[in-house]
């Protein structure tokens, strides 16, 4: 079964139609960190990537592209393969087929998980997941992007701007207050916060976001949406979410994931408004 | 804002008891091997039997710590530990047992026959070689064990089994006489260490010495490990293993390095048990050793740094009394004390005073 895709791209951000030219010419291109070819302004590239656990398709021949600087959010049913796809950008699922670029030059099929999030993909879980037998501050001290090997951990201190940036990301994500709580005692939301935090500090290129804002209050949501917001453009992001209110304060392009493969993409009036995506949620 | 306050003036207290009562037994343990100089006559003098029993405890005491900071701090329940111990004693009892036989082969190989050494035990004659073999033998063995299961991402109850199935293999070849290290019998019968006779005043004073120094050692570096960024890794690991990978950690390298240097401590808590008990024989390698020292680790409260030591003297100063008084109750007892700490006591004693401490 060899799905479709609907191509919903502005074909002047598309960068098939363009090869990044355009995307250079305003700078885009030069966004993302050193080390990361992103000459054609695509950050994040999957082609036909299949995924089959026991015969069931997880994914099939799925096509996805995230420009450099994008916020891109994806949604689908349950068991669309939401949480496969981060598994696969993430190397923790290994696709049967296909291709999955980081950059220009980062072949993620053969990148291990530690390789993967070392070149600047950053990953929020669905359940939040923070290290709950040590402190918020320790939690995004262990998260800051630093020398991470044995020998370097042995003897780590941190200097007075690693502390300045965990500081700022404490205020940032409002929990300043609570730097020497432990993460386990958090409350929900708070520990929401803490691991977008954790993502912050770790620097990611690519971040992606696996339900956010799960359990938050409806204030909480509009200030991640706020958040969410304010880093697109210094980072790419891709936020798997079903809160639809959510998706469409925050979103400017929207992929539809049905049955392993996308099903639609575009902004999400567009989106709502294809007859497929109504039928596949409606179940007209 | 009141709370925190209190709460570290309350732990800044508790720093200051534990700084003290520290110091106490630290006095207390450099004081009983002098006094264990003095002459039979005077009241102060304690025992040859006291001085090797409490040694031996604080081996066991090493082992206990070397094992909370695999388990405690890493997650990694070992029920393999007394291998590491038995292979650091057996690399000591290597040296005593040629400085018993002087020239002519070990008495246990003149039994079997052999008329000349295996090659494992060249140089075995040579302190500096066997001190070396003490940190080399229970090193190695875990640095190539510890390689492939942390590669393999074995972990949980299926590392733990492996663990007491590598110990168990290796109490099944020490008992054979083939493996040419005297067989069920082991070594004993030593004589004198660097010259000096194993069973005078003086050597056991200083075995002693030795030991609490290990101990200390063990505890400082212990200690180092808690406070660095590396010890909080390995809490990480602990935790949430998958979150520190997307973080940019490598774990296996974090598990390795504390899982070899266990051994290692183990090793040389093993090497100082030997010469002060006077025998070692493969039982100790036997799964219930290891699992033991799970207990003390367990009842001390693991994950801290005291707790273990708390645990192998506690239990051990049981056993020594158990054990005279009730001998055939205590495996029962100690079965039992193994179910109360698990149903009652999760955090271990060290978790009770903590609790009262707060109250």
């Amino acid at each position: 079964m060899k799905s479709t895709p609907t191509p919903a791209f502005d074909p002047v951000l598309d960068p098939n139609s363009d090869a990044g030219t355009s995307r250079d010419a305003i700078g885009l291109g030069q966004v993302a960190g050193k080390g990361l070819n992103t000459l054609h302004g695509t950050i994040l590239t999957l082609e036909d990537i299949s995924v089959s656990f026991d015969g069931f398709k997880a994914l099939n021949d799925l096509n996805l592209y995230i420009r450099v600087g994008e916020l891109r959010c994806i949604i689908g049913p349950n068991g669309a393969g939401k949480t496969t796809l981060m598994d696969v950008i993430t190397g923790k699922t290994r696709p049967s087929h296909g291709k999955a670029w980081f950059g220009e030059t980062l072949d993620l099929t053969k990148m291990s998980e530690v390789q993967i999030a070392q070149a600047g993909i950053g990953r929020k879980f669905q359940k939040p997941t923070v290290f709950e037998a040590l402190s918020v501050f320790e939690n995004l001290e262990l998260a800051q992007k630093t020398d991470k090997s044995v020998w370097a951990s042995l003897r780590a201190k941190l200097n007075g701007e690693q502390r300045d940036r965990i500081d700022e990301v404490l205020e940032t994500i409002r929990l300043s207050a609570s730097m020497s709580r432990l993460a386990g005692l958090l409350s929900h939301g708070q520990k929401q916060f803490l691991e977008i935090g954790m993502l912050l500090v770790q620097d990611p290129q690519l971040l992606l976001l696996d339900e956010p804002v799960a359990g938050m209050t409806d204030a909480e949501t509009e200030f991640t949406a706020e958040l969410f917001k304010s880093l697109a453009g210094k980072h790419s992001l891709m936020v798997v979410e079903h809160d639809m209110g959510f998706v469409g304060s925050i979103a400017d392009h929207v992929t539809v994931l049905h049955q392993g493969s996308v099903l639609a993409e575009g902004s999400l009036e567009d989106v709502q408004a294809d007859e497929r995506v109504i039928e596949v949620y409606l179940g007209r | 804002m009141n709370q925190p306050l209190m709460v570290t003036a309350a732990q800044r207290a508790g720093t200051q008891v534990t700084v003290a009562v520290g110091v106490v037994i630290l006095a207390l343990l450099i004081a009983l091997p002098l006094l264990s100089l003095l002459p039979e006559s005077n009241s102060l003098q304690v025992s040859a039997y006291t001085l090797t029993l409490v040694g031996k405890i604080l081996c066991y005491a090493i082992v206990a710590l070397a094992l909370d900071l695999v388990w405690g701090y890493a997650g990694l329940l070992s029920l393999g530990h007394g291998l590491f111990f038995a292979l650091g004693g057996y690399a000591m009892g290597m040296y005593l047992m040629r400085e018993a036989s002087g020239d002519g082969l070990p008495a246990f190989m003149t039994f079997l026959s052999w008329t000349e050494l295996p090659w494992y035990w060249v140089g075995t004659q040579h302190f500096l070689w066997a001190m070396c073999l003490v940190v080399l033998a229970p090193g190695l063995l875990a640095l190539v064990f510890g390689f492939f299961a942390f590669r393999s991402r074995i972990k949980g109850v299926y590392f733990s089994i492996m663990t007491q199935a590598l110990t168990f293999a290796g109490m099944l070849l020490f008992f054979r006489n083939e493996t040419g290290f005297g067989g069920n019998n082991g070594f004993t019968n030593f004589r004198s260490i660097l010259g000096f006779s194993i069973t005078s005043q003086g050597t056991r004073a200083v075995l002693f010495l030795l030991t609490v120094a290990l101990l200390a050692g063990s505890l400082f570096v212990g200690w180092r490990l808690a406070r660095s960024k590396f010890g909080r890794v390995l809490t990480a690991v602990r935790d949430a293993e998958n979150r520190l990978m997307f973080c940019g950690y490598d774990p296996r390298g974090f598990k390795l390095f504390v899982w070899v240097l266990s051994a290692v401590l183990c090793g040389l808590a093993g090497a100082l048990y030997v010469p002060q008990v006077g025998i070692i024989n493969p039982s100790e390698m036997s799964p219930t050793n290891s699992i033991e020292a799970a207990v003390w680790v367990a009842l001390g409260g693991r994950g801290t740094l005291i707790g273990p030591l708390l645990g192998a003297g506690l239990v051990n100063g049981m056993k020594s009394w158990f054990t005279v008084a009730f001998p055939e109750y205590w495996l029962f007892f100690l079965g039992a004390l193994f179910i109360v700490v698990t149903l009652y006591l999760p955090k271990g004693v060290i978790g009770l005073i903590k609790k009262r401490g707060e109250q």
